[in-house]
Formats: C-alpha cells, structure tokens, sequence
C-alpha cells in the first residue's frame, strides 16, 4: 500500500510542477489580452471548458494547434480541412469555402444551414490520447501478468491490478451478483475510460473530456442499453404491473417506474458532466481571480488554493468514475437480479 | 448554453471509439488479466486448501506417533512388569525349593540324629547294664563272700516282704 501512495506522491509533486506551468501559461495569456481588451473571466472560462475546433496551449505562432475540420452535408457531401482555414492571420474567424464558423459550429455560408460537423475537436483528439493511453497501459499490464504468470504483480502491473479487483470485488460483484463476470470488461474500461479522462482533463492544456456531456451521455447510453437489454422478467415485471401493489397505485407507479427507466442514464449524464466541469470552472475560477484583480499577491493565494483544490480534483477524478462504474452496475444488477421474493406478496 | 448541448459530432466520435474499445480492450487486456487474476485467486485458494490438509495430516500423523508410542511405552512397561513378575516368580520358587530341599536336609538330619542318638542309647543302655551287671557281680562277689552278709541279705528282703 505504501507503493502506492509513494506513487500517489511522486503523482501529485509532478502535478505541481505542471500546475504551476499551467499558470505561468495563464498569465502569458492574460497579458496578451490585456493588451487588447478588457479581461473577461467568464469567457476564459468557458473557452477552457468547451470543445473546440482548435487546441490552443498558448498564444503566439506554434501554440496553436489547428485540428483537422470533417464535415459532411446533404448538398456539400463530405469534406475535410484544416481548421486554419477558419482563422485569418489576427486570428479572426473567416468563412471558408463556403463554410461559416460561429461559436463552434459550422453552417452553410449561404444557406445559414448546420451541417454535421464530425471534426476531428479538441475533445475528440483528447478522446484518441484517452483511448491510446488506456490501451499502451492497460495492455502492458496484460503483458505483465503474461511475463510474470505465477508471481507477484510489478512495475504498472503491480499500480493497476488493485484498481481492478477494486472494481471487481468492491463495484461489480456486489452489484450485480452471480452473472458479474459478463458485464466486468464493459464496467472495467467505463471505469478506466472515466478515471483517465478525468485525471488527464486536469493537465494543464488538456480538453474537459469527461466533462463535456456528449461524452458522459454516450457512456451513460451505454449502460442503459445493457441494462435494458439484460432485463429480465422480474425487471420488466416490476416496471409493468409492480407485484404486492394494489391495482390502482400500480397505474400510478407504471409511469413512474418508465420514468425511472430514462431518468437513470440521465442522473448519469449529468453526474459526472457537472462534477468534472464544475472542478475545472472553480479551478479557472481561483486562477482567474489574479487576473481580474491584477496583482501578483492575489495569484499566490489563488494557487495555493488551485494546489488544493487540484488534490482534491484528483480525488473527485476517482470517485466520479467509481459512482459512474457503481451506479452503472447497480442498474445492471437490478436489471438481472433474481426475485425470489415474488411470491410471498 | 453551448455547454448543456452535446455536438453532435463528438457523440458520433464517442460512440465510435468507446465501444471499440470496450471490445479491444477485452481481447488485450481485461480477458487475460481477469484470467490471470482468478487462476492466481484459485492457485492461492488451492494452495492454502492443501497447506490446511498438510496441517491435518501432520496432526494426524503426530496423534498417530503418539499413539504408538503410547502403544510401545504400554508393551515396554507390560514386558518389564512381566520379567519383573517372572523373576519374582522364579526367585520365589527358588526360595521355596531352597526352603524345601533345606527341611528335607534338616529332616533328614534330623532322623539320622534320632536313629544315632536310639542307637547311641541303646549302646549306652547296653553298656550301662553291662557296667551294673560287671558292678553288680563283683559287689556280691565282695559281699556274699561271708556267711553273715547273705544272712542279712535274705533278712533284709523278707523284711522288706513283710512290711508290703
């Protein structure tokens, strides 16, 4: 155990270090749009928050990283350039080939009809890195129980193995029972998914990936198809005609209980869109307060209150993808759980 | 809010790398690691399970010991209690033939004794007559040599008739 906090240690320290070049970054921003207009908090803010079609990491000629921009449309078909075609050389937004960029979305210059935009943004290139690192990780890990069959777990193998049986014995088993070991691979890689978008959103630079809610729903989605897919009897039984309930209360639960069913990928969704993108709002938040008051001594309290702030962010990087992980297996489990108490009603 | 609305584009994306992954990461890694996970769970289990056995066998095995040895400290005692009592027994029977042979000894001592001893007496009782009679005849030689002393004998023994 004590590995682990060691490596917990060594973890935030190198976090530190990246914390604090995240706000020398910050303020090299800041400077750059005082000299232009007036600071806008909220607008930073946001612009940290949202997805993009460009992954800016500072101002200047290399800091901007221009995504490739996919989109397709009924009368255009589909098409793909770079995103610099948007921008002009003071970083203005131009049309481009017909094609119109406002506030992230793109439309038919003439038209004023949104296309579908399947560009590669800031959080899709986050969700590649996400997906890259998961499986360079989690598949040396599988190398290392490969390497070291019979012995004792080392080096990353021996830094991921508890999390797993942590998820396994503590999340899935317990939830959903007897039949657990179907549904493990899919809770395991929600969970890691969840943990590692999380963990990296906090990197200075990086894209709110776990917090933007079309990520979140699509997990959520996820969890609600397998629910409802493995819903047994008893499930339905329950949501149709709720047994030991006299007649008339049960037309009143029906609607109730078909709520339930849409409601919980919902409380999903939002759970860990909001708890992930409200860190990072408070997190800007305390950074932008030096700004907004201009003084250097504001922006020491402030990053002593970002530091921990930040500890605690990791510390909600891990239970959000343990509440996501145990309320998706709790459905799951309420889903395929047998009910043995249907006949003494 | 742009922030409340999800782009469509990244759902689409979402959707296409995260189920995908699900299943990569089935093969890559949760099948092997989840098996490798449980075959050491069960190897742990199994060696314990026989560790337990091996106990319960040794305890076995020591109760065993102990009952031999029990056993054998039974059989020593009962052998030695056993050549005690044959010793005893002997020593026993040594004593009373001792006892005997020595009272047939003495018994026969005994009787040789008796058999000198009469045959001593009658030799004594033979030889004490001989000295009265050898007495007795030089006696009378000495007294009835005179007339007078025979006189008085004759006297002597009627008078001893007429007092009975």
């Amino acid at each position: 155990m004590s590995v682990f906090f060691d490596k917990i240690k060594v973890f935030s320290k190198l976090l530190l270090v990246v914390l604090f070049l995240g706000l020398s970054q910050a303020s090299f921003a800041a400077e750059s749009n005082d000299s232009t207009k007036a600071f806008n908090a909220s607008e930073v803010i946001l612009h940290h928050v949202l997805d993009d079609h460009i992954w800016h990491f500072f101002d200047g000629h290399y800091g901007t990283l221009y995504l490739p921009v996919i989109v397709y449309s009924a009368e255009r078909g589909l098409e793909s350039f770079s995103s610099h075609n948007f921008y002009d050389e003071h970083h203005n937004i131009v049309e481009y080939n017909g094609y119109k960029l406002d506030h992230n979305h793109i439309y038919l210059a003439d038209s004023g009809k949104s296309v579908l935009d399947l560009s590669i943004t800031k959080n899709v290139a986050m969700l590649f890195i996400n997906a890259t690192l998961m499986i360079l990780i989690l598949s040396a890990v599988a190398r290392g129980y490969k390497k070291n069959a019979g012995k004792a777990p080392k080096g990353i193998q021996a830094f991921i193995e508890p999390i797993i049986v942590f998820v396994r014995d503590e999340v899935v088993k317990p939830n959903i029972g007897p039949k657990y070991e179907k549904y493990l691979p899919y809770l395991l890689t929600l969970f890691f998914f969840i943990l590692f978008g999380n963990l990296l959103g906090l990197l200075p630079g990086a894209a709110n990936l776990t917090g933007n809610i079309a990520v979140t729903a699509v997990l959520a989605i996820g969890t609600f198809v397998i629910t409802n897919v493995s819903g047994n009897k008893g499930y339905w039984g329950h949501i149709f005609w709720t047994p030991g309930v006299p007649l008339p209360l049960r037309l009143v639960i029906l609607p109730v209980e078909i709520l339930g069913i849409i409601t919980k990928p919902i409380s999903l969704t939002i759970r860990l869109f909001v708890a992930i993108t409200a860190g990072h709002i408070v997190l800007l938040s305390l950074i932008c307060l030096a700004f907004v008051f201009g003084s250097a001594y504001v922006g020491i309290g402030s990053s002593l209150i970002v530091m921990f702030i930040n500890l605690i962010e990791l510390l909600v990087a891990g239970i959000q993808a343990y509440v996501f992980t145990l309320f998706s297996s709790l459905y799951i489990g309420m889903a395929v759980a047998e009910h043995a108490h249907d006949d003494h009603h | 809010m742009e922030l409340l609305t999800p782009g469509s584009g990244l759902i689409i994306w979402q959707a296409i790398i995260f189920f995908p992954l699900v299943v990569l990461l089935y093969f890559l890694a949760w099948k092997p690691i989840l098996a490798s996970l449980k075959e050491r769970e069960t190897s742990i289990t199994e060696a314990l399970n026989t560790a337990e056995q091996a106990r319960l066998e040794i305890a076995t095995l020591k109760s065993d010991n102990e009952k031999l040895l029990k056993l054998a400290r039974e059989e020593r005692d009962k052998m030695l209690k056993d050549a005690r009592d044959a010793v005893n027994r002997m020593k026993d029977e040594a004593a009373a033939d001792a006892k005997k042979t020595a009272d047939r000894i003495i018994e026969d001592a005994r009787q040789a004794i008796n058999i000198e001893k009469q045959a001593a007496m009658k030799d004594v009782r033979t030889q004490v007559a001989m000295f009265s009679l050898e007495v007795a005849e030089k006696l009378m030689k000495k007294n009835l040599s005179s007339d007078k002393a025979q006189k008085d004998l004759v006297d002597g023994y009627i008078k001893e008739l007429k007092l009975n």
